[in-house]
């Protein structure tokens, strides 16, 4: 594949369809500059600021883009807040798609057949599988991405962590926990 | 259409396998695809994209990575829409005398072209036809082309959760008819009613459709 690709991009660039260096920097971009750390923040907020919070459940679009978080992937955003009673967990089972701006690129997995096809169906089973055990009597709510909505999973903030600034509660979060794979 | 990218609700495609956080791309080849994929001219329409890797013949979807899925599918759009020809494409040099484009993204433009905000909203006159609340079915419908209901879904009743306004619809946006945009909803159906009685009576699966996909139930 690296041959054939080097290929392409070498005839595009000739082409003159797409300049090598707006690629480094899209790549750099994806590398460095998004990622599960943009949604922490935002979780590590909403975790402190009751006022950010009620904004995030309102218009998550506006409230995410306050921290300076927007673009492709992210241009219609949903919160969607785990409770002791609801568990929230999210896919794309027609493709991958996924909040880009504040998770970045998607985990290999995401993108691929096991999990686009079971969670759907076995969301208990799959969580099971990344060592997540539900309570029998929560409820889980599936969310499949099939239009340009993209969601995020606001988990529950973990006990003993009042002490805590927004920063060290930051570094809690976790981006299974904002797929909702994973509880905190 | 009825692809195998339809897969939700199909059991036995594998194991998940847990991924660190921390791991973009697995190899810089893919990054590239990648970064091929977003500046070049054919981006255009995110609908049309989907649809090419949906074209994938089923065994060799099911077969491919992730990029390599992307690199079929700017290969064929690259081809499709006449920016290289075949004979480039096998030679991998451009033919002689044939015109220079210049690059729709240029670097100093890439950050803010992926931070900016789009939308898929559009103006419409046309008055929703469902309210939260309401109960919906999804239509059986099974067209050739590309269509953002899965079929897991098809045929089964739900409740609407909420009205999101008018969105491109892909099923024509894809196929180069233009947006159309019509209403879009989140609808909730119950694990019940997707997949039979040993389903957890608590849970749902909540799917986001267009107006066209639904019918009062």
């Amino acid at each position: 594949m690296a041959l054939r690709v080097k290929a392409l991009e070498s005839l595009m660039v000739e082409k003159g369809l797409v300049d090598p260096a707006a690629l480094d920097a899209i790549v750099d971009h994806f590398e460095h500059r998004v990622g599960p750390r943009n949604g922490a923040r935002v979780v590590a907020k909403a975790w402190t600021d009751p006022a950010y919070k009620a904004r995030l459940m309102e218009d998550a679009t506006a409230a995410i883009a306050e921290l300076g978080y927007a673009g492709g992937q992210g241009d219609h955003m949903i919160v969607v807040e785990n409770t002791p009673e609801i568990h929230n967990v999210v896919v794309c089972t027609l493709c991958s798609c996924y909040p880009w701006p504040v998770l970045g690129l998607p985990p290999v997995w995401y993108k691929s057949s096991p999990y686009r096809s079971r969670v759907v169906i076995d969301p208990r089973g799959v969580l099971a599988e990344f060592g997540t055990e539900l309570p029998a009597e929560t409820e889980v709510r599936v969310w499949d991405s099939t239009a340009e909505i993209r969601y995020l999973v606001l988990p529950e903030r973990p006990a003993d962590t009042d002490g805590l600034d927004e920063s060290a509660l930051a570094a809690l979060v976790t981006r299974d926990g904002m797929i909702g794979t994973a509880r905190l | 259409m009825n692809g195998v990218h339809d897969m939700g609700g199909m059991q036995g495609l594998g194991a998940i396998e847990p991924e660190a956080e921390g791991q973009v791309f697995h190899h810089p080849w893919e990054g590239r695809v990648h970064a091929m994929s977003l500046a070049s001219p054919t981006r255009a329409n995110i609908d049309s994209g989907r649809h090419q890797r949906e074209l994938i013949p089923g065994p060799e979807y099911l077969r491919m990575s992730y990029y390599e899925k992307w690199f079929r599918s700017l290969s064929e759009r690259l081809l499709q829409q006449g920016l290289v020809t075949p004979e480039e494409f096998a030679s991998g040099q451009p033919a002689p005398g044939s015109a220079k484009a210049t690059p729709r993204l240029a670097p100093e433009a890439v950050e803010s072209t992926l931070g900016r905000q789009g939308s898929y909203v559009r103006e419409t006159t046309a008055r929703p036809q469902f309210a939260s609340g309401d109960q919906v079915r999804a239509r059986n419908i099974n067209p050739n082309g590309h269509t953002r209901l899965p079929r897991y879904a098809r045929g089964r009743r739900g409740v609407i959760e909420r009205l999101h306004g008018a969105h491109v619809f892909p099923d024509s946006n894809a196929h180069g008819k233009g947006e159309d945009p019509r209403p879009l909803y989140t609808v909730r159906f119950t694990a019940r009613e997707l997949w039979g009685e040993a389903a957890d009576a608590r849970d749902s699966v909540s799917l986001d459709l267009w107006e066209p996909y639904l019918e009062r139930a």
